[in-house]
């Protein structure tokens, strides 16, 4: 007996909660691949990262209101589109952000750290003028709802959507990176900005791209949100601290450690929120990413060469 | 074909370089040598666009290319080979490589590299960052060359660099532009390299030229006097 459970119990708890906690980090991981990739190649903490996935939730909503409406009969597959469609708007509007605001700003980190700042709160009000202050939730289409039983625990079937989803992306996300001439430019422009421009790279193109793409799965993960959670105007809020341990946490130019850190704050925090309350379970999860840190402040995993 | 008029350079107040002026012909092997802090790298730096010019004219064949940014002048035929190497050291060479690719729009390495080069053939794999300094420094000119140049610009090829390789890399260079009829300027403080690659030898002091010769012309002990500290 342990907690006043008994282990097979206990067993089972750890098992739910991991689960629990596997979605958290699937939206952690979507969130935290497009904060960086952009932090990695430009320096930017794009601090409006949560709001573009809020506005991926939004289309994700209005996405199904609209199938609800005129295409009843395609509802079951109305998440695709809204997956589609999330990441066009949030993609579009990152092109859009970079080219009017950041990259005017990229010689001072800080002020893009006020201006992508500011840049939340207008989207903050925007969402509340449009969609209003209440949280709207998502109807799921009927496949997605239900769980599968296996043994003592139950599993969601739209847990094990989000998961999937994920991994899709991240694979999606790690062969551009590694095999496309996109990547090539992008791993080129983080080691070494001066000289990417001088064999040839146009790195403000480069940086546009990166930001467009960093938003635009944002607006994906917005997509995947809602089903863990209601969409409200300032929801991103409560991500955007989260994700950006994780970045820091997994070393910021490392895909691998991004999903490791994810990984490991996600899973503490849900376990613990168990057993203890959710503050505590916040408290307990950075005093154990601070003492880390201070072991390893370049992050979890970081490569190794001659300097 | 590759022409500089009137080039100003400054950081901040502090003009570096006061007007210079230099053209260099087609298949020519220009050394510019000077002592430290005269502005040689200034020179070489502003010539690819990595700092901005106050004033004066670039031409590439004819096209000014002082306002372009440096991926628009590569794209114009410059290459640039920079002090210290600078390679992606957390990329494999061969990626290294196929940076300098880029605005070819080429996908694939040209062999002609790789004989050049044999060593990197061998070491495709590795990590850029963990080859010695001479291997980094025939990437560094690899992946200059990748981009297909007609002007090739090197600062300090034989910085901590090994006697052998050194005569290594004046023989490639010499074979490069062998190849490819390609222009070379290149700057430079150790004179044995410099009588052994040069056709035209220019002497910088306090960001001016002070004296240029042809190479049979040239006296030695007066370059090296120029040099002296």
């Amino acid at each position: 007996m342990l907690f006043g459970y008994s282990f097979g119990d206990l067993g089972s708890i750890l098992v739910m909660q991991g689960f629990a906690g596997l979605i958290l980090f699937s939206v952690f991981v979507l969130m935290a691949l497009g904060l960086a990739i952009i932090f990695g190649q430009m320096g930017v903490i794009n601090m409006a990262h949560g709001e573009f996935m809020i506005l991926g939730a939004y289309m994700t909503f209005l996405c199904s209101n609209l199938f609800q409406t005129y295409l009843p009969g395609l509802f079951g597959l109305y998440f695709f589109v809204a997956m589609a469609i999330a990441f066009v708007v949030a993609g579009a509007l990152g092109l859009a952000t970079e080219w009017l605001l950041i990259r005017h700003l990229y010689a001072r980190p800080l002020d893009t750290l006020l201006a992508t700042w500011g840049l939340s709160l207008i989207m903050q009000q925007a969402f509340r003028s449009i969609f209003g202050a209440r949280e709207v939730g998502v109807e799921l289409p009927s496949w997605m709802m239900g769980s599968l039983t296996f043994g003592s625990i139950d599993v969601q079937i739209n847990g094990l959507f989000v998961m999937g989803l994920t991994l899709i992306i991240t694979g999606v996300v790690a062969l551009l990176m590694f095999r496309s001439r996109w990547g090539l430019q992008v791993r080129a422009v983080v080691t070494n900005r001066t000289m990417s421009g001088a064999v040839g790279i146009d790195t403000r193109r480069i940086d546009r791209l990166t930001f467009g793409l960093g938003c635009g799965i944002a607006g994906v993960a917005g997509s995947a949100f809602t089903m863990i959670g209601s969409t409200s105007p300032s929801a991103g809020q409560l991500y955007i601290v989260d994700t950006f341990l994780v970045v820091v946490f997994g070393g910021a130019q490392s895909l691998l450690g991004t999903i490791a850190s994810a990984f490991t704050i996600s899973q503490s925090q849900s376990t613990l929120e168990f057993f203890t309350s959710g503050s505590n379970a916040k408290v307990t999860t950075l005093l154990i990413v601070i003492g880390l840190l201070m072991l390893r402040p370049q992050g979890l995993f970081v490569l190794k060469v001659r300097k | 074909m590759f022409n500089v008029r009137g080039l100003n350079v400054a950081y901040g107040q502090s003009q570096v370089l006061h007007g210079i002026d230099m053209s260099v012909a087609q298949g020519e092997i220009v050394a510019v040598v000077g002592r430290n802090g005269m502005g040689k790298s200034t020179l070489m730096k502003s010539l690819i666009g990595v700092l901005p010019s106050r004033a004066g004219e670039i031409s590439v064949e004819g096209i000014d290319v002082a306002g372009m940014p440096s991926h628009a002048r590569v794209k114009r035929g410059l290459a640039y080979v920079p002090q210290g190497r600078q390679i992606f050291g957390t990329m494999t060479v061969r990626e290294n490589i196929e940076t300098g690719l880029v605005v070819t729009g080429k996908s694939d390495i040209p062999d002609e590299i790789y004989s050049l080069f044999p060593i990197l053939a061998e070491f495709d794999k590795r990590r850029g960052g963990n080859l010695s300094g001479g291997q980094q420094q025939q990437l560094a000119i690899a992946r200059a060359l990748a981009s297909d140049p007609k002007i090739l610009l090197l600062d300090e090829p034989t910085e901590g660099i090994q006697p052998s390789i050194i005569k290594d890399i004046a023989v490639v260079l010499k074979e490069i532009r062998q190849l490819r009829n390609l222009t070379i300027v290149v700057c430079e403080q150790v004179l044995s390299f410099v009588l052994d690659v040069a056709d035209r030898i220019l002497v910088m002091e306090n960001g001016r030229i002070v004296h240029q010769d042809q190479r049979k012309n040239v006296d030695e002990a007066a370059i090296a006097a120029y040099l002296a500290v």
